[in-house]
This record gives structure tokens, sequence and C-alpha cells, in this order.
């Protein structure tokens, strides 16, 4: 297939999305991540029955938890897919980047012109 | 165990936005198990807050500790070393950790991450209930296992009363009647007739209305 995808996309390997935190979300963008995003299995095929429903709560949480902060909880997203969607995993990293680009860097780095 | 509630992080914000360095204390106890004041929760909160202020432009200081318990001497000591680092702590232990901490530690400010809700168990995940009321007199052995003190919205003593409706409470849909429960229990334990004898009234001198409580045992007193 020989696809490409932007190339500034880390990937962090979990056993299962349904290993994903709310915690390891906030310490991505708390470490300068632009952004984050979750891709699991497709609903109803989790190997382990039901990892992905889990991500999906916690992206949801930290989507609210990062609204209010003022990171923005838009720069939080999952995605679903299967293991052999090679086109879907590279369209899907396209439009995040672009998505994150356009929301621009993450607002904790910016430098603040009352910094103490 | 004891169930508490996360508060609203704008709620903490607003609490220690003048301080410049801050401790968040976690406890390994009641409300790791309920999910609002344990180790993980302290990390969301401090990451939370770190971020809120790097956002704000204002540099701030925000460590990570979970003490054992918050309600004895011994784990509370633990920080004794490290406590003069900080402007203030947000305890999110439950109502009991708060205060000892502040009673411990005189010259730092303890502000509580959590709402303190009641004694409870869990039900499923996520999902807590209310069972005791620490009312000083346990009655459990003549109501078949269940409390009208805690259960009950009236704390009636000799239920249900009129507004117990197709077994549910008249303050809530979603409530079961504690009396109808009783009743049940007493039925399906072969003890139906005690039903019938009289709760005696109460003595709620040993309840929050004789003030507040002290226990006193010699004989494990060193």
């Amino acid at each position: 297939m020989r696809l490409t995808y932007p190339t500034n996309i880390k990937i962090i390997r979990v056993p299962c999305t349904g290993k994903v935190d709310i915690l390891h979300i906030l310490r991505a963008f708390e470490k300068g991540a632009d952004g984050v995003y979750a891709v699991g299995c497709m609903e109803g095929d989790c190997h382990y029955s039901s990892g992905n429903f889990r991500a999906r709560k916690r992206v949801a949480q930290a989507k609210q938890m990062l609204d209010t902060i003022g990171v923005g909880g838009e720069r939080v997203e999952m995605f679903n897919m299967a293991s052999s969607e090679g086109p879907q995993f590279a369209e899907v990293a396209v439009k995040m980047v672009d998505k994150i680009k356009k929301l621009g860097p993450n607002p904790i780095k910016r430098p603040k012109p009352n910094a103490a | 165990m004891i169930v508490a509630e996360k508060k609203p992080i704008e709620e903490i914000i607003e609490d220690i936005k003048d301080h410049r360095n801050i401790l968040v204390l976690g406890c390994n106890e009641c409300v790791t198990v309920c999910e609002a004041g344990g180790k993980k929760e302290v990390g969301i909160l401090a990451s939370a807050l770190r971020m809120y202020f790097l956002n704000q432009g204002s540099e701030k200081k925000i460590d990570e500790r979970t003490l054992e318990r918050q309600c004895d001497h011994e784990y509370l000591e633990e920080i004794r070393t490290v406590v003069d680092q900080y402007d203030a702590i947000v305890s999110i232990a439950c109502g009991v950790g708060v205060q000892f901490t502040a009673e411990k530690y005189l010259s730092t400010p303890v502000y509580p991450g959590v709402n303190t809700c009641f004694m409870g168990a869990t039900e499923e995940r996520g999902v807590w209930t209310e069972r005791c009321q620490g009312c000083g007199q346990c009655i459990l052995s003549r109501t078949g296992g269940i409390c009208p003190v805690s259960r009950c919205a009236k704390r009636v003593m000799n239920g249900p009363c009129g507004g117990s409706s197709n077994g549910m409470c008249e303050v809530s849909k979603d409530l079961v009647c504690a009396w109808q429960l009783i009743i049940e229990r007493l039925k399906a334990l072969g003890r139906f007739e005690e039903y019938e004898t009289l709760s005696p009234i109460k003595d709620w001198s040993t309840d929050r209305a004789g003030g507040p409580r002290k226990v006193v045992r010699e004989d494990v007193q060193i």
C-alpha cells in the first residue's frame, strides 16, 4: 500500500485502548502534545470485549477536563477502525493533524505576556 | 467506607489561586475505593491544575503525594519534613483527613478537594449508596439487617409511613422504602411476627444530637 501519513504523530502502542486512561491523555498535554487521539478497534469487535468503550468514555472525560482548564477538549479524539484499515488510519492521521494545526499549538506552551 | 465526590475543579482553583507552592494530598483508603481521592485522582487533579495555571501564565509548583491514610498521626507525619515547602495543601481525602491535616500543620492552609457524602457501599462500579449514619446505637438486629436510620428518609422507627407506595418512597420514585425492605426481609427470615413489636423511642443523644462524639477505649490505649 505504501501509504503516507504525517510524520509529526508519535504512536504509543497499548495492548488495548482500554488501557488508555485520562491521566495518560492529560500527561501527554502537560508534556507539550498539541493533540491526542486514541485509535481503537471497531465497536463490538474489542478482543477484550469492552476496552474500546472504556477508552471512549475516558476520551470524553479528558475532553471535558481540557475544556474546563482552557486547553480545549477538541484536541482529543477517539477513532475506531479495524487493524486492516490502513488507508483509513492514514486518512484519520491527516485529518487530525489538519485540525490540530488549525487550532494552533497547545496553549500551555505559548509564551505568556504576563508570565511571572 | 466513606464515600466522597470530586469537587468541581473551578472551586478548587478559586481556593488556591493566590498560592504558589501547592501540595495535592490524596488518601489510600475509602476515597481511593470510591475513585474520588486516591493516587490516580491526585495525578489527574494535579496535572489539570498545573496546565490551568500554565495557561493563565502563572507559575506554580503543584506536587503530588498520597498517604496511606490521612486520619492517623503516623501517616500524616510522613509529610512533616516537606510541608514547609508548600503555601497550601489541597487534601482530597474525606472531611476527616482534611481536618486532621489542618490540625496537624497549623501554618499551612488546607483546602478540601472533594465533597464528603456519606458512609456507604459500592452497589456497582460508579454507584454508591448510603448504608449507615453512625447513630451510635445499632438496631440492625431488630430490622433484619436493613437500617431505617440511614435508608428511610424520615428515619422512622416503626414504619412504613403513609408515604410508602408500591414499595417506593414518596421522596423519590427511585428510592426504595426501607420499611418495605425490612418487612420483606423479616418475612424471608421467618421472623415477621417481630415486626409487630414496637421499637422504643430511640435515644438520639448518641447521634449528632448529642454534639460531636468521642470513643475512648481504655483497654486499647497505651
